[in-house]
């Protein structure tokens, strides 16, 4: 026994060894741990950061949908050009849609975007007989369409309706937004854009809007405008309660 | 021992079938017209894209999909950049219905269905994508880079990085 520990301890300490150069470069001149900035091209995400956005209701507009169109556009679903001609409303994709809450004791209206709130525990995933609703290591919930089956489990796991099916041919997709019949897809928080430095198309047409209604930012960096934001008063998640500590947060509901 | 004289006469029989042949079927076998491509040469060499190119294009898609690792090489939106014309007006675009699209024109010679393009942009679109690729090699399976020669190519193409 002692002889087999005395073993163990020797290839712990060369594994960790081993851990210790890798992390220092990987090839000349490329480090491993990135200081500050963007992610290199060749880097896989990790889980130093998390992704999140705020919702500003004060600031979000009844009657406003540019957050809306510009998902439609930077993505390709909906709108006039749509190859979703069969199917009705509710079938028809849906990645982000405008709500209007209103308390019925009060008459106060609130309006807001919803869409997949990128769960840290996403019941999507969960149900997922095949794998294809994963979590990526920055908190972004993605579907992989390659291995989707369609089986549609995760559309009645959300408790957002985040998610939606496509029921027809596509044509003249996006070259950043494959999608195809057969499958689920929902909000990608625009994960081209984010693995760019680049903010969501919604985040940056509400601020062309002169909105700033939703603030997009690394909820793990204490610095960042988010992580600011999320400390205030009233802020909140929905449907906190189910524990499932989405990423998306709501100020002002 | 017994069996040998078999096979040669099973080989006189084939060659005798051979030589019955009209020699255009041999000789001239119809071949599919390959679009040639923008660059000077592929990613890896034609005879390894030719037979393995979608090892390559799998394995760069889960690293994409799933690590986010966004290099340019292997990326199935840069061989369409490459390989695909840009046609001025949207209604002579070639896709990938027509035989004359790279991918179809090999492949409808082979009968293999693509269903790449179910879902994924058949013809160039503009990704928006700035950063630079780099050449560091991130797959342990995938055949290792050489960096030597990849240093010395991107000096020959004036400098590259700062």
């Amino acid at each position: 026994m002692s002889e087999n520990r005395t073993t163990d301890n020797g290839r712990r300490q060369f594994l960790g060894g081993a851990l210790a150069l890798g992390g220092i470069t990987v090839a000349p001149g490329v480090f491993l741990m990135n200081v500050a900035g963007a992610k290199p091209a060749h880097e896989a995400v990790t889980s130093d950061v998390r992704w999140g956005l705020l919702v500003d209701t004060t600031k979000c507009a009844d009657g406003c949908d540019a957050c809306v169109r510009a998902c439609q556009a930077e993505n390709g679903w909906g709108g006039p050009d749509s190859n979703e001609v069969r199917s009705s409303d509710d079938q028809k994709a849906q990645w982000i849609r405008k709500v209007h809450l209103r308390n019925k004791q009060t008459g106060s209206t609130h309006s807001l975007p919803l869409m997949c709130q990128h769960c840290e525990h996403p019941p999507c995933e969960d149900v997922c007989p095949t794998g294809a609703s994963f979590r990526r290591a920055d908190g972004i919930v993605l579907v992989d369409k390659h291995i989707c089956i369609g089986c549609r489990y995760c559309m009645m796991a959300c408790p957002y309706k985040a998610r939606s099916f496509i029921h027809e041919d596509l044509h003249g997709q996006k070259v950043n937004a494959p999608r195809g019949k057969g499958t689920v897809e929902s909000c990608t928080l625009c994960v081209h854009r984010v693995d760019n430095d680049r903010e969501p198309a919604c985040v940056e047409a509400c601020a062309a809007e002169g909105r700033r209604a939703l603030i997009f930012g690394d909820m793990k960096d204490p610095g960042s405008e988010i992580s600011q934001r999320l400390k205030r008063l009233g802020v909140r998640q929905l449907r906190a309660d189910l524990g499932l500590n989405p990423g998306v947060h709501y100020e002002g509901v | 021992m017994a069996r040998f004289p078999a096979l040669i006469r099973r080989a006189a029989a084939l060659a005798a079938v051979l030589a019955l042949l009209p020699a255009p079927v041999l000789a001239d076998a119809p071949r599919p017209e390959i679009p040639r491509g923008k660059g000077d040469k592929c990613v890896e060499p034609t005879e390894v894209m030719r037979r393995d190119h979608m090892k390559f294009i799998l394995r760069h898609r889960d690293e994409t999909m799933h690590r986010g690792i966004r290099t340019k090489k292997y990326s199935l939106a840069e061989c369409i950049n490459c390989h695909v014309p840009k046609a001025e007006d949207p209604a002579r675009q070639v896709h990938v219905s027509s035989p004359k699209h790279f991918c179809s024109s090999c492949h409808t010679y082979a009968a293999v269905t693509v269903d790449c393009f179910e879902c994924h942009s058949d013809v160039p679109q503009e990704t928006g994508v700035a950063k630079e690729d780099l050449v560091v090699p991130v797959h342990g399976s995938a055949p290792a880079l050489d960096l030597e020669q990849e240093a010395a190519r991107m000096a020959q193409a004036g400098g590259g990085a700062e």
